[in-house]
């Protein structure tokens, strides 16, 4: 349950970069998640709408662009998206192997008016 | 009009700044420090009072204990002869930067040669938050299961080093060590890993011998 603490900073940053710009209202922030990072949108969603609140943010909508786990095989260069048990090479069983995809976790834009 | 500002920031840049503050303070004062994470009764404390008990005398230790309530682990560290600071989290399930940084303010960072964090009992949320330590370590425990690499990824992926706790186990649990070891493998290659028993006391001298160097090395 560390939602709180991550909507926490969302809203900080979001905020920040809203005022530089001269915004006066926030309608959407747009988060790029990868699967790694273990996320519940549905508990950042409802922290939002409660510290979001009187700030220029308030009632934005949050959208989670998803980026599923991709790991390269450094024996055989197989691309692969792992199974929820087994993480080695499915073509050589290979453990040498590289995150490509799916530690992503920041802000990507927001949309203002 | 409506309009779309990029932004492109990581969400816990806050919290990356404040440690990346704390691990200045902790080079300026010579202190190797260390983050223990692990779920809760994976024997986090046993091996802090293990870690102890081992160096006592030999280096000044100090300890910071994460939990959402009560000074329980404080006080085993206190009486296994290290200075301790219990932060109670209230509520939180990790500890982050700032936490760990109001507690710095609490120690004597001039008599400190070790200080080891204990982070709160979870597989999830400590991982995303770097608190300046130098190297962190998870703890695994056989009566856990095989199967945690593959569910916990994000946690195995980015420490420093393994402790797999209870060896004394494995006669009678099923745990497939090669299953285990794989995931590992794949999410955090060449990871140093002790297996070791804090109640038997097997293997813990490799992980002594490991953690000494790194004090060294600091």
């Amino acid at each position: 349950m560390h939602e709180l603490s991550i909507t926490q900073n969302i809203l900080d940053i979001a905020l920040r970069h809203a005022e530089q710009a001269g915004a006066s209202r926030i309608n959407r922030i747009n988060l790029t998640i990868g699967q790694l990072s273990s996320i519940v949108d549905d508990s950042v969603q409802f922290y939002w709408d409660l510290i979001s609140e009187g700030t220029i943010a308030e009632g934005a909508k949050l959208t989670f662009k998803r980026i599923p786990t991709e790991l390269l095989c450094l024996d055989c260069n197989q691309k692969y998206i792992p199974g929820v048990d087994e993480l080695v090479c499915p073509n050589c069983g290979s453990t040498h192997i590289k995150i490509v995809a799916g530690l992503e976790f920041f802000l990507e834009s927001i949309d203002v008016i | 009009m409506n309009r779309r500002i990029p932004v492109i920031e990581k969400i816990l840049n806050a919290n990356d700044q404040l440690a990346a503050q704390n691990r200045s303070q902790l080079d300026a004062s010579g202190i190797f420090s260390l983050n223990i994470m692990a779920s809760p009764g994976a024997g986090k404390t046993s091996l802090i009072e293990c870690t102890i008990r081992a160096l006592l005398g030999e280096l000044r230790i100090a300890v910071i204990e994460g939990d959402i309530a009560s000074t329980i682990d404080a006080d085993r560290a206190a009486v296994a002869g290290a200075t301790a600071i219990q932060i109670n989290t209230g509520g939180e399930c990790h500890l982050d930067a700032a936490m760990v940084s109001n507690a710095l303010k609490q120690l004597d960072l001039g008599n400190i040669d070790l200080l080891i964090v204990e982070n709160v009992g979870n597989l999830v949320c400590p991982s995303s938050f770097r608190l300046g330590t130098h190297q962190s370590l998870l703890i695994a425990s056989i009566p856990e299961g095989d199967d945690k690499p593959y569910k916990y990824p994000g946690m195995y992926q980015g420490v420093d080093a393994l402790v797999i706790n209870k060896i004394d186990l494995l006669p009678y649990v099923p745990f497939r060590m090669d299953y285990f070891r794989q995931g590992v493998e794949v999410l955090n290659p060449g990871l140093v890993t002790f297996p070791l028993s804090c109640r038997t006391g097997e293997g813990l001298e490799k992980w002594i011998e490991w953690l000494k160097l790194q004090i060294i090395m600091v």
